[in-house]
C-alpha cells in the first residue's frame, strides 16, 4: 500500500490530501449511508399505517399482547447505550483510552441485554403460537390473555407480520452494531485511536444513535398505541 | 503538462502489478471500472442471447421453438438480466468508475475499498439471481407483482435476493460517487466547472441513494411474502397488492432515471468534444439532471393507471409526469444547439451521440403519450410500452454507453480500435435497433399485448420485422465485440488525448493513466469545454488525430450570449 503523503499522520489515506479532508468525507459517506437506513425502514413503516388506518380495531386488540414493560426496559436499556457510546467519543477527545474502553464495553453489554430481551419476548410469543401471517396459530394463555379470544380476530395476523419484520430488522441492526463495538474495542484495546483520530467510533456512534431512535419509533407505535 | 504521445507510459495501471491477486483484491477505481466493464458485458450478452431466443420464438405464430413456459421464463430472465445486471451499473459503474475520479482530478474515489466491495456485491447479487435458473419458474416478468410472483415456484426466492444484494452495491456505489463529487475535487474544479458527465453522475447518485433502499424492502417483504407467508401482500392474508406495486415503482421508476441520467452526461461529454465547441447551456444542462432526480421520485403513480388507484392520484401523477418533459427538453435543444454554433466532427462516439438524439426523443415523445391518462388505458401493457422502454433504455441508455465506451476506449486501454468497422456496427445498431422496435409501436398501438406467447396472424408482418431487426442488432453488436477484442491486442496505440478534448481525463494523464492517475494534482483553470480558449491555452495535446483524421479547426465564436 502507498504511504500517506509527506508530513500528514499515519491514518491518512494517500488519496486524500489532508486529515481534514478523510474526516469529512468519512463523515459524509456515513450520513448518506443512515439516509438509506431510514428509506430502508420507511417502508416498512408505510405498510404499517396502511394497515393501520383500514384496521384500527386490530391494531388495539394486538399491542395488548405485547408487554410495554419489557419493551420499555428496552427503550432505557437502548438510551443508556446511546449515552454510553457518546460519553466514550468525549473520553478519547480528551486523550482517556481506559474511559474509551470502558464505555465502549459498556455499549456492547447494553446491546447484549436488549437482544435477551428481545429473545425473551420472541420466545414467549412462539411458544403461544403466534407466529406471523399464515403460521399464526395462537393457543393456550399468553400474559394472561386467553388466546382464545384472539383466534378469530380478523387480521390480526397481519399486524404480526408487522411487529415480526419492524422489530427483526431492528434486532438484527442491533446484532450487527455488535459486532461494530467488539471491533472497536479490539481496536482501542491495541491503541489506534487518540484525540487525533477517533474517526471508526464517531461513525459507529452515528450509526448507534440511528438504532437508537429507530426503536423510539418503534416501541410506542408498537407496544403503547 | 506533458506532450500528448503515441507511446504508451511504461508503468501504467493495467502493468503496474500483474498477478491475479492484486486483481482480485485491487482498490484502483480504473481496474475496478474494468472489471465491472467483463461482468455487465457478460450480463448483457446472457441477456441479449435471452432477447434473441425471444424474438426467435416470436419470428411466427404457435410453437416456434420453445414452449410457453420456457418463453414466460425467458423473457422474465432477459429483464431481470438486463435490468438490475446490465444497465443500472452499466454507466456508472464502469465509466463512472473509470473516468470520474479523474475527471475531478483526484486520486481515487473517496472510498476505494467500499468500492471493491460493491463489485463483490454485485457480482453475489448476479450469481444468487441466475441460480433461479437451476431452481427454476420464475416467469411473472421482472416487476414480480404480487400475489402471483409468490404463487409460483422457489426461484423467486433467490431472484427477489439477487435483485436485494445487487441493490447494496448500487447504493454503496452511489454513496461513494457523491462523497467524491463533494470532497475530492482538485483545487480550482468549481462545481460549475465540473464536467456534465459527472454533473449526471451526481445525480444519478442521488437517486441510486435515495431509491434503491427502497426496492430492498420490497423485496425483503416479496421474500419473507413467498418464504413464511407474512401476508403484507397477498389479500388471501389481508394484505395489499397494490401497496406492492406502489412500493415497487417508488423505486423502479427512479430506477429508470439511473438508467437515463449517465446516458445525458455521456452524450453531453460527446456533444461539447465532437463539436468542438462549449456546450450551449452548460448550468441548465448541469441542473436538469438534478431536476429529472427530484421530479423522477413525484411520478411512480403513472405505472398503475390502471391498477385501481384513485382517480385524483392518477391525473396529479399524470400531471407530473409531463414536467419531466422540461428538464428533458432542456438538455435535448441545447445539445442541438451545441452542434449547430459548433464543428461537427463524425468520429464513431459522435455517430452514436446523433443516433441518441433520435432514438431517445422517440422514447421520450412516447413516454410523454404513455403519461396521457386516456390514452395510456388504451396502450397499457401492449407492444406499445415495450416500444417505449425500448427506446428510452436500450436507444438512451445502451447508444449512449456504446458512444462512451468508443470515446474513453483509446484511455482505457491505450489502443485505437478500427474506425471503418466501427462505423459500419454503427450503422448496423441504428438499423437493427430501429426495426427491432418501430413495428412494435405499430403492433402495439393495434392492441397486441405485452409478455404474449402467442399473437394473431394481422400481427404477424410486425414479429416478423421486429425479429429481422434484432437479428441485425445483435450482429452490429456481436461485431463490436470482436473489433474490440481485436484491438486490445493488435490496435493502433493511441495518444493521450485521440479526440482533441478538455476534460482532465485527456488532458492531464497518459493512455493509459498512471495508477495514481496524476503525476501531479491538476489545477483546474477553466471550464471542461471551453474550446475557444483551448488555441491560445493548450498549443499541444488537444489537436487530436482521432482515427487518423484530424479534428477540425475551432472555430472562433462569441458564445458569450450562450
Amino acid at each position: 500500500m502507498a504511504q500517506p503523503a509527506a508530513g500528514q499522520p499515519a491514518h491518512v489515506k494517500h488519496y486524500f490530501v489532508s486529515s481534514d479532508q478523510q474526516f469529512d468525507a468519512a463523515k459524509m459517506g456515513m450520513w448518506l449511508f443512515l439516509i438509506t437506513e431510514i428509506l430502508l425502514f420507511s417502508g416498512m413503516f408505510v405498510a404499517y399505517t396502511v394497515y393501520r388506518v383500514w384496521h384500527p380495531e386490530v391494531f388495539l386488540a394486538a399491542s395488548d399482547l405485547l408487554d410495554w414493560k419489557l419493551g420499555g426496559l428496552n427503550t432505557l436499556v437502548l438510551l443508556g447505550s446511546s449515552f454510553t457510546v457518546a460519553f466514550g467519543i468525549q473520553r478519547i477527545q480528551k486523550g482517556d483510552r481506559k474511559g474509551l474502553l470502558i464505555n465502549l464495553g459498556l455499549t456492547l453489554l447494553c446491546a447484549g441485554i436488549f437482544m435477551l430481551i428481545k429473545y425473551v419476548e420472541y420466545a414467549g410469543k412462539f411458544e403461544a403460537g403466534i407466529f406471523p401471517g399464515a403460521n399464526f396459530n395462537p393457543t393456550g394463555t399468553y400474559h394472561g390473555h386467553d388466546m382464545a379470544d384472539y383466534a378469530d380476530i380478523l387480521f390480526l395476523p397481519q399486524f404480526f407480520s408487522i411487529y415480526f419484520v419492524m422489530t427483526g430488522i431492528h434486532g438484527f441492526h442491533v446484532l450487527i452494531g455488535m459486532g461494530i463495538f467488539i471491533w472497536l474495542i479490539i481496536r482501542s484495546y491495541k491503541g489506534d485511536f487518540s484525540p487525533e483520530y477517533y474517526t471508526p467510533i464517531e461513525l459507529s456512534g452515528l450509526y448507534w444513535h440511528l438504532v437508537d431512535i429507530i426503536w423510539i419509533f418503534l416501541f410506542p407505535l408498537l407496544y403503547l398505541i | 503538462m506533458h506532450a500528448s504521445s503515441a507511446a504508451a507510459p511504461a508503468v501504467h495501471y493495467l502493468n503496474n502489478e500483474k498477478t491475479i491477486k492484486s486483481w482480485i483484491t485491487t482498490v484502483d477505481h480504473k481496474r475496478i471500472g474494468v472489471m465491472y466493464l467483463v461482468a455487465v458485458s457478460l450480463a448483457f450478452l446472457a441477456g441479449g442471447i435471452l432477447a434473441l431466443l425471444v424474438r426467435t420464438e416470436l419470428a411466427a405464430p404457435g410453437e416456434t421453438i420453445m414452449g410457453p413456459d420456457a418463453y414466460n421464463q425467458s423473457f422474465t430472465l432477459h429483464a431481470v438480466l438486463m435490468v438490475f445486471a446490465f444497465i443500472i451499473p452499466a454507466i456508472p459503474a464502469v465509466m463512472g468508475n473509470f473516468v470520474l475520479p479523474i475527471q475531478l482530478g483526484a486520486k481515487d474515489v473517496a472510498f476505494p475499498r467500499l468500492n471493491l466491495a460493491s463489485f463483490y456485491i454485485y457480482l453475489i447479487g448476479a450469481v444468487i439471481a441466475l441460480t433461479a435458473l437451476v431452481v427454476g419458474r420464475v416467469d411473472g416478468g421482472w416487476t414480480f407483482y404480487a400475489p402471483y410472483s409468490t404463487s409460483v415456484g422457489n426461484g423467486v426466492l433467490f431472484i427477489t435476493m439477487g435483485v436485494f444484494v445487487m441493490g447494496f452495491s448500487s447504493i454503496l456505489t452511489g454513496l461513494n460517487f457523491i462523497v467524491t463529487v463533494h470532497k475530492m475535487r482538485a483545487p480550482g474544479l468549481t462545481w460549475s466547472r465540473l464536467p456534465l458527465f459527472v454533473w449526471s453522475i451526481y445525480a444519478t447518485s442521488i437517486v441510486q441513494v435515495l431509491a434503491t433502499p427502497v426496492i430492498g424492502i420490497t423485496m425483503l417483504l416479496l421474500f419473507l411474502e413467498k418464504l413464511v407467508g407474512i401476508g403484507i401482500f397477498d389479500p388471501a392474508l389481508g394484505g395489499d397488492p397494490v401497496l406492492f406495486q406502489h412500493f415497487f415503482w417508488f423505486y423502479s421508476h427512479p430506477a429508470v432515471y439511473i438508467m437515463i441520467l449517465p446516458a445525458f452526461g455521456v452524450i453531453s461529454d460527446l456533444m461539447g468534444t465532437f463539436s468542438r465547441n462549449r456546450v450551449q447551456g452548460y448550468k441548465f444542462v448541469a441542473l436538469s439532471s438534478v431536476a429529472i432526480a427530484f421530479l423522477g421520485f413525484l411520478v411512480w403513480g403513472h405505472h398503475m393507471f390502471v391498477s385501481g388507484q384513485s382517480a385524483v392520484s392518477s391525473i396529479v401523477f399524470s400531471l407530473i409526469t409531463y414536467l419531466i418533459g422540461i428538464p428533458t427538453g432542456v438538455k435535448v435543444i441545447n445539445w442541438v444547439l451545441t452542434m449547430y454554433r459548433g464543428s461537427v466532427w463524425l468520429q464513431t462516439p459522435m455517430l452514436y451521440a446523433l443516433m441518441f438524439l433520435i432514438t431517445f426523443s422517440i422514447g421520450g415523445f412516447t413516454g410523454i403519450m404513455l403519461g396521457v391518462l386516456a390514452i395510456d388505458v388504451h396502450l397499457h401493457d401492449t407492444y406499445f410500452v415495450v416500444a417505449h422502454f425500448h427506446y428510452v433504455m436500450m436507444g438512451g441508455n445502451v447508444i449512449a454507453a456504446l458512444g462512451g465506451l468508443h470515446y474513453w476506449w483509446p484511455k482505457m486501454f491505450g489502443r485505437m480500435y478500427n474506425e471503418t468497422l466501427a462505423r459500419i456496427a454503427a450503422l448496423l445498431v441504428f438499423i437493427g435497433f430501429n426495426l427491432t422496435f418501430f413495428p412494435q409501436f405499430i403492433m402495439g398501438s393495434r392492441g397486441m399485448p405485452r409478455r404474449y406467447y402467442d399473437y394473431l396472424p394481422e400481427f404477424e408482418i410486425f414479429h416478423q420485422l421486429s425479429t429481422l431487426g434484432s437479428y441485425v442488432l445483435g450482429v452490429g453488436l456481436f461485431m463490436i465485440l470482436g473489433y474490440g477484442i481485436h484491438s486490445l491486442f493488435r490496435g493502433k496505440k493511441a495518444p493521450a488525448n485521440p479526440w482533441g478534448a478538455l476534460t482532465l481525463e485527456w488532458t492531464h494523464t497518459d493512455s493509459m493513466p498512471d495508477p495514481h492517475n496524476f503525476h501531479h494534482t491538476p489545477v483546474v483553470t477553466r471550464g471542461p469545454y471551453d474550446y475557444h480558449l483551448a488555441p491560445e491555452l493548450f498549443n499541444d495535446g488537444v489537436s487530436g488525430d482521432g482515427a487518423g483524421e484530424s479534428a477540425p479547426e475551432i472555430v472562433h465564436r462569441d458564445t458569450s450570449e450562450a
